[in-house]
């Protein structure tokens, strides 16, 4: 028997609805992981015991009865704490929302609940969601459970460490500019960024909104696929969510087969800055892929450069809009009211006590990009980028079916390295964030060690607004085609903790 | 295009409402001269006939019926307030006389 901590969230469902375990036997199991390596780790900024056996015992009682289950029902998760959970904290890594409660549930947490899923607490992440590294954090950085002198990516870093050591087998995370495939791709875990819409935002403590998506994390496509299934959907409760069906992502991750499908390379993901490792491991995918029966495509995205740039005026400047929320009157800290300030005063002060540097950082940044004499020059061009991004995928789908890359230019970096060096910092999403700009579909899956470092690299796949399925369709083949030459999944090889 | 100043710094915290220290301001100053120098890279596009685009989704104006539906109750609303009197928020002085 496989231990209840490393098996699939699939092969956890099952062994549930069949009887072999209970749910409160597997909840039991995760929190007692966490209990040993969390505080190596630092991948949980709040465990929620009472509220993860509850929901366990819940889907227990709901066998008993004979009633069905869900696909995931009683399987454990860690929620990024971007996502409002009712009566369980919520900080989204900021001492400005330290011991808030939220009143109420995120859309996604409910979807969450429904399923029977079992949420064991909430994980560590960049404030508000800035960063590629955890360190952003205002409760201390997490470990790459590869090596925990390494960041474990961002902003969802609490996340894929969660899944890499073996705390839970599913997670959630959020994607504005690579925040759930960057981790995942420096810790050796699948993420998917969805279509933008795909997924509610009501709930979601907003960033940049009209980049900002949820999405599914795991350590297997079909995982992450089951999980996609049970976040996605309408919801009125959300103006920007599609009212469409949900592709056929599990069926797409079961079925895994390439052939006949065009593949495109993109030619600007590469060069100056790319790791030679993690170029030879992406180069091995795609022949892989060429050897399953895809045909690759060079395919020329000439806006790309522009990306980058184009991302740091358009977040920040929604940014600086989102976060005004936080002006010490209606929830979270607040600081200075003695009595002879003024609220404006008290706002001002209470900010400055509440936010970290890089939140500082781009809320200055993003009221620069929309000043008056700047707007134009700046946000405005920036918005055009975006137009030339989006023609860019345009025209490179009309040729194919879906887009590769690696996922990162470089495997995880030593914790501090580029702490307090924003560009450097930033150069982290030069691949993943087109993607949001444009509002595609994205995932990264793991695809081997980079052979200087012995760490793990992440191939990215781009695939059309609502297409997602084809993700899923690439990623099942590459996975199986992988753990076959391997035999087993990468994570085997990474150290005990 | 031009870098940023300590002084415009200075005025965008304060628009920004970040009462900012000395050192951090300093430390900002620098950091941002250089974030602008490589984002203004955009403004190679200014020039062009690109519509802008502000957002993935060709949406519009996304109305909902006008119907009562369940809400928080007034404590659930107060419940994270720093300060709450009589079942409202309490704030510190917003007219300047005190």
């Amino acid at each position: 028997m496989t231990e209840l901590i490393k098996r699939t969230a699939a092969d956890t469902a099952a062994a549930i609805a069949s009887g072999e375990v209970s749910a409160v036997e597997v909840a039991q199991a995760h929190l007692d992981r966490i209990d040993a390596v969390d505080k190596k780790v630092n991948a949980f900024l709040h465990v929620d015991t009472e509220g993860a056996l509850s929901a366990a015992r819940a889907v227990d009682e709901k066998r008993a009865k004979g009633e069905k289950l869900g696909p995931l029902a009683g399987v454990p998760l860690a929620l990024k704490d971007v996502f409002t959970t009712k009566g369980v904290p919520t900080t989204c890594g900021s001492k400005i929302l330290e011991g808030w409660i939220p009143p109420y549930d995120a859309t996604l947490t409910t979807r969450l609940k429904d399923a029977g899923v079992v949420i064991l607490g909430k994980t560590n992440m960049d404030e508000f969601a800035m960063g590629s590294s955890t360190e952003n954090s205002a409760y201390g950085p997490t470990g790459n459970p590869w090596d925990l002198s390494r960041i474990p990516g961002g902003s969802g870093g609490g996340s894929a460490a969660a899944l890499a050591a073996y705390q839970a087998p599913l997670a959630i995370g959020t994607d504005t500019g690579g925040s759930i495939r960057q981790p995942g791709a420096v810790t050796g875990t699948v993420g998917v960024k969805p279509t933008y819409g795909a997924v509610s935002r009501y709930g979601l403590i907003a960033f940049s909104s009209s980049l900002d998506q949820g999405g599914p994390c795991a350590r297997t496509v079909l995982d992450t696929a089951l999980l996609h299934e049970a976040i996605a959907g309408y919801d009125p409760l959300d103006s920007t969510s599609i009212n469409a069906p949900v592709p056929a992502v599990v069926e797409a991750a079961k079925r895994g087969e390439v052939r006949g499908m065009r593949i495109g390379v993109v030619k600007e993901f590469a060069g100056e800055g790319y790791q030679a490792g993690v170029m030879q491991r992406f180069n091995e995918s795609v022949e892989l892929l060429r050897e399953l029966g895809a045909e690759i495509v060079e395919v020329s995205c000439p806006s790309f450069t522009l990306a980058l740039p184009a991302y740091y005026l358009i977040a920040p400047s929604e940014a600086s809009s989102n976060l005004a929320r936080f002006d010490a009157m209606r929830y979270g800290l607040r600081v200075g009211d003695d009595g002879t300030r003024s609220a404006e005063d008290v706002t001002a002060l209470t900010r400055e006590a509440g936010f970290g540097a890089e939140v500082k950082r781009r809320i200055i940044l993003g009221t620069y990009a929309l000043s008056s004499g700047y707007y134009d020059a700046y946000y405005g061009s920036a918005q055009k980028v975006r137009t030339l991004i989006s023609r860019d995928f345009d025209a490179a789908f009309a040729g194919v079916d879906v887009l590769i890359s690696p996922t990162t230019p470089t495997t995880a970096f030593p914790i501090g390295e580029r702490a307090d060096d924003p560009m450097a910092m930033y150069l982290a999403d030069l691949c993943t964030i087109p993607s949001n700009l444009a509002g595609n579909a994205a995932m990264s899956l793991p695809c081997g060690l980079a052979p200087e470092d012995n760490l793990p690299v992440g191939l990215q796949i781009i695939a059309p607004a609502m297409a997602d399925d084809r993700l899923y369709r690439v990623g099942g083949a590459v996975e199986a085609a992988l753990n076959d030459k391997w035999g087993h999944p990468l994570l085997e090889e990474a150290p005990a903790l | 295009m031009p870098g940023i100043t300590r002084e415009e710094v200075a005025h965008l915290a304060r628009l920004s409402r970040l009462e900012l220290q000395a050192e951090e301001l300093d430390h900002f100053a620098e950091q941002l001269d250089v974030i602008i120098g490589a984002v203004a890279r955009v403004s190679e596009v200014a020039g062009q006939d690109v519509p802008p685009t502000s957002h993935p989704l060709p949406l519009t104006n996304v109305m909902r019926a006008d119907v009562v539906r369940p809400s928080l109750t007034p404590e659930q609303a107060l419940s994270g307030a720093p300060a709450v009197e009589e079942q409202r928020f309490r704030v510190p002085q917003i007219l300047g006389e005190g």
